[in-house]
């Protein structure tokens, strides 16, 4: 085991982790927060999506150790308290989900895309999610999200 | 059109919330003290004989808690019908496709069970396989069961009219051979589920199931024990589209048993390896169709034959070849029809029920094969499609199609109009038709979808609706929503019927030992059923609630209305009180009551399904679809370029329309990567692209702008007049992609997928291909 110290959603954790761990399976297994998602496994669907340091990251595909003093978001970093961040609140609104497994690695893509760019075209939203896999809503509705998303982060 | 107050409205889906928290909870993300981790050990051969299975060293390995093969499950078998349970949790005497399920087991981790089915030693002897149907037809092949000894598994064979008479009469006949795809379902959750069996001997699962009262019946059989003590809680689903998450896996009958052999509660979640090699699939099919006109292009006769490629058992196999027949008389008048249908067995993953199911093979053939038959006519597309679409029946008037289902609405001719109208189309010759090596084409397609779909067996279908005495309801059914958005079109629908704000509507998820039975969702059928359900079970907790308020009143009830919360006499509207109000009074009348509303779905009961003769009422009512599409080819590469669909969808009316805009967009996009890239790759029962970056699935990047036109039919059987919406996109895109690309290249393909190399070989073969 090696001892970690992990900053995630702004709580510091210092855990000791088997060396070949992924990120996923401690932020799942031993912090509980399920709401990152295992889809494939395999660094292709996006459901994993976590932010780490500002960059989207596959956390199926990241050791935990890679991470060691690293500051890392999940979805359940986004709210604040019951109040919903204005990208889960144009998700709401738009209705850019529909089963939900994709959603949180779907709603974090589009924070680091924002991030970047507040303006995004239609094009570089695309390119932006193209890591997130979703079967049921054809990713209109989640594109038409991320638009209203983006009017209402710039203010 | 009537007015609504919570119906047709653009309302948050009732879990978003939950789901853009990260705070929705999947089948994976249970956990109980204890637990045990469960993999399943698979065969390394697609068919062969089971001589021993020695568990021993797998037992022996530290952490391992159980380990159960086959034998465990002393000879049960499931599947569709009683005459078709033909398949076992855990493979027993042989393996009838590769990588089936031979030995569970339950250790303390993961890792540990994964390590532990690599050590459970199987004696095999190889048989020779078959991996083709029509191979598997013939006679010698391999036997693949002995209740089946020529390998057909299910076989239909029905005759409507005379078609030989109506072909001999016919202007122009044709006979093409058509192929749909090996295509996944594609859900993003794998399967999962968390099991404890207690020691009172009751069963408890959280599993991904979209019809979990499908799989509590597999438990109570498996396990014998009485379905009271089967309890299957439905987590959130993460997607479904049918087949896997209709039915059982191996895994789901491993942790039980593997619960009961521990004392401890068990889990397994499947990797996608195991999803993309082992789970259901949609039938790949063979379709030989011959079809006859009249000079002027109106439809005389369909033949058509098919070849449904089955795998290694038979799962819902018996229904998918009855819709995969059902449908070909709608949307086009058609006389005289013959369909003869056989599902084959192959020693290949099992194929099952998937979003289209069953028609979208013919629906392909015959649109396709129609505007083959338009173009060597000189008959415009459209015209064609006019000339043999069935009109919208006269409100009270009843088209009987040739195998005698039902429509008393259809709106594909409205829908094609609307199509036809729409610049993509209309505009179509105005936009350039080449830039360099790339070709345009744009394309279209006519095609209808039943909804509210019944099978055979117990088909219960009920709800629930518990007045709370501060006026807020739970609405309880056996229905499930893997992503589709009924659980809030449920409660927009009991909200509107009961008066109240959708807000105050809670509908709980299944949980078998509280909700009522139900089939759950497939074939288009929990809007149209449950909702009808659901609309009998407000009615009846009105009527109480009614009662009461006009007892207080002194009023009679009918004299009593409740609109948006607010309970009001319809002479004297100043005499007013609170939905709360009025549910406290009933609530706390005499030694307090309780408002308990219930109604059940009896549609369709009259005429019963016969699947040997093709008859009966399958479902409510058929959606219409007419789609356009434009695509750009490469004529040097064969890649394309999908840019715009414009759809034209009959939903009856639109319950949320942010659902059904949603649903068509999904069924769309998933019908198009069918069409042009998805399809599994095999060899002798080998899977060659069991990952997700080697089976393609359309991306963010990969889809076309999509233009939705409703067609409101107001259907009189549909709740609130609706249809299906989804299963009419996915059957609608294939042909009119196809079309486009005829329309591209001047080339018709017949053949799914249509990938960059068929393109190009078809482009070589007629010598349009650009070096």
């Amino acid at each position: 085991m090696k001892e970690i110290r992990l900053n995630v959603n702004g709580t510091e954790y210092d855990i000791a982790v088997r060396p070949y761990a992924t990120l996923l399976e401690v932020l799942r297994e031993d912090l509980g927060l399920i709401g990152t998602k295992e889809g494939c496994g395999e660094g292709e669907c996006g459901a994993c999506t976590v932010i780490i340091e500002g960059k989207a990251a596959n956390s199926c595909i990241v050791l935990a150790l890679e991470a060691d003093g690293k500051e890392v978001t999940t979805i359940e970093g986004l709210a604040d308290g019951g109040k919903l961040h204005p990208i889960q609140e144009a998700f709401v609104e738009i209705g850019g989900l529909q089963c939900g497994f994709c959603t949180p690695g779907m709603i974090l893509s589009t924070k680091v895309l924002l991030d970047a760019n507040p303006n995004p075209t239609d094009e570089e939203i695309k390119k932006g999610l193209e890591g997130n896999f979703c079967r049921c809503t054809g990713y209109t509705k989640i594109i038409e999200s991320v638009k209203v998303a983006a009017r209402k982060v710039r203010g | 059109m009537k007015e609504y107050s919570v119906i047709g409205t653009r309302v948050p889906r009732i879990d978003a919330r939950e789901k853009v928290m990260g705070e929705a909870k999947y089948a994976a993300d249970y956990s109980l003290p204890g637990m045990l981790w469960c993999k399943v050990a698979r065969s390394p051969y697609a068919h062969a004989k089971i001589l021993n299975i020695d568990t021993s060293k797998a037992e022996r390995l530290p952490g391992v808690k159980a380990v159960v093969t086959g034998k465990d499950f002393n000879g049960w078998t499931w599947g569709f019908m009683a005459t078709t349970r033909d398949e076992p949790p855990l493979a027993v005497d042989k393996v009838r496709y590769m990588y089936e399920g031979v030995a569970g087991v339950a250790a303390i981790d993961e890792e540990t069970a994964e390590e532990a089915c690599s050590l459970v030693e199987v004696d095999y002897e190889e048989l020779p396989g078959v991996f083709d149907p029509e191979e598997a037809m013939k006679e010698g092949a391999p036997i693949i069961h002995a209740y089946r000894p020529n390998n057909v598994s299910v076989e239909y064979h029905w005759n409507f009219g005379d078609v030989d008479k109506a072909f001999a009469d016919s202007y122009i006949v044709r006979e093409d051979r058509f192929e749909t795809g090996r295509v996944v379902t594609g859900f993003l959750e794998p399967p999962a589920s968390l099991a404890y069996y207690d020691p009172s001997g009751q069963i408890t699962v959280w599993a991904a199931k979209q019809s979990p009262y499908f799989h509590y019946r597999h438990l109570a059989g498996c396990f014998g024990v009485p379905l009271s003590k089967v309890r299957v809680i439905q987590p959130y689903i993460g997607g479904g589209f049918g087949g896997t998450k209709n039915d059982s896996v191996a895994g789901d009958f491993c942790v039980v048993m593997l619960s009961k052999k521990t004392g401890k509660p068990v889990k397994y979640i499947y990797t996608m390896d195991e999803v993309l090699t082992t789970c259901r699939r949609r039938h790949n099919m063979t379709v030989y169709n011959k079809m006859g006109m009249t000079k002027d292009g109106i439809l005389t006769a369909i033949e058509t034959k098919v070849i449904g490629h089955g795998g290694a058992y038979t799962a819902i196999g018996p229904l998918t070849m009855f819709l995969t027949g059902y449908g070909t008389p709608a949307p086009y008048r058609l006389p005289n029809y013959k369909y003869d249908a056989w599902r084959v067995f192959t020693n290949n993953p099992v194929s099952a029920a998937m979003r289209g199911h069953g028609f979208t093979h013919t629906r392909f053939a015959c649109d396709i094969q129609m505007a083959m038959i338009a173009e060597e006519l000189g008959i415009d597309p459209v015209e064609i499609m006019m000339r043999n679409a069935i009109d919208n029946p006269k409100r009270g008037d009843v088209y009987r199609a040739v195998n005698g289902f039902k429509l008393k609405t259809c709106g594909i001719k409205e829908a094609i109009k609307a199509v036809a109208e729409d610049t993509l189309w209309a505009d179509r010759k105005k936009m350039p038709t080449e830039d360099g090596p790339i070709s345009y084409g744009v394309g279209i397609s006519g095609t209808g979808y039943h909804g509210g779909a019944r099978q055979l067996g117990h088909q219960a279908c009920a709800a629930i609706i518990r007045v709370c005495e501060d006026g807020t309801v739970n609405l309880l059914t056996g229905a499930t929503d893997c992503g589709q958005g009924s659980d809030t079109v449920l409660s927009m629908m009991a909200a509107e019927e009961l008066g109240v704000r959708y807000e105050d509507i809670s509908i709980k998820r299944v949980d078998t030992a509280y909700t009522p039975v139900d089939p759950g969702s497939y074939g288009s059928r929990v809007t149209l059923l449950a909702g009808q359900a659901t609309q009998l079970a407000a009615r009846d907790a009105k009527k109480q609630l009614l009662e009461a308020g006009a007892k207080a009143w002194g009023v009679k009830p009918d004299e009593i209305e409740i609109t948006n919360g607010v309970v009001s006499l319809k002479g004297n509207p100043e005499r007013r009180m609170s939905f709360e109000k009025l549910a406290k009074i009933a609530c706390y009348e005499g030694a307090g009551a309780v408002i308990l509303g219930r109604g059940h779905s009896d549609y369709g009961v009259e005429e019963h399904l016969d699947f040997n003769n093709g008859t009966g009422e399958g479902g409510i009512n058929f959606s219409f679809t007419s789609q356009t599409v434009r695509l750009g080819v490469d004529m040097e590469t064969g890649k394309l370029d999908v840019t715009d669909f414009t759809i034209a969808h009959d939903c009856g009316f639109p319950l949320h329309p942010v659902s059904v805009e949603s649903q068509n967009e999904g069924g769309a996009v998933q019908g198009l990567g069918q069409t042009i890239y998805e399809g599994f790759i095999m060899e002798n029962g080998r899977t060659y692209n069991s990952t997700m970056l080697d089976y393609k699935m359309p991306r963010s990047t990969d889809i076309p702008t999509i233009k939705l036109i409703n067609i409101i039919t107001d259907d009189p059987d549909g709740p609130f007049g609706a249809k299906e919406a989804s299963e009419g996109s996915i059957v609608s895109t294939p042909p009119a992609v196809i079309d486009a690309l005829h329309s591209a290249t001047g080339i018709w393909f017949k053949e799914l997928p249509v990938t960059p190399e068929k393109i190009v070989k078809g482009l070589k073969e007629k010598g349009k291909w650009m070096k």
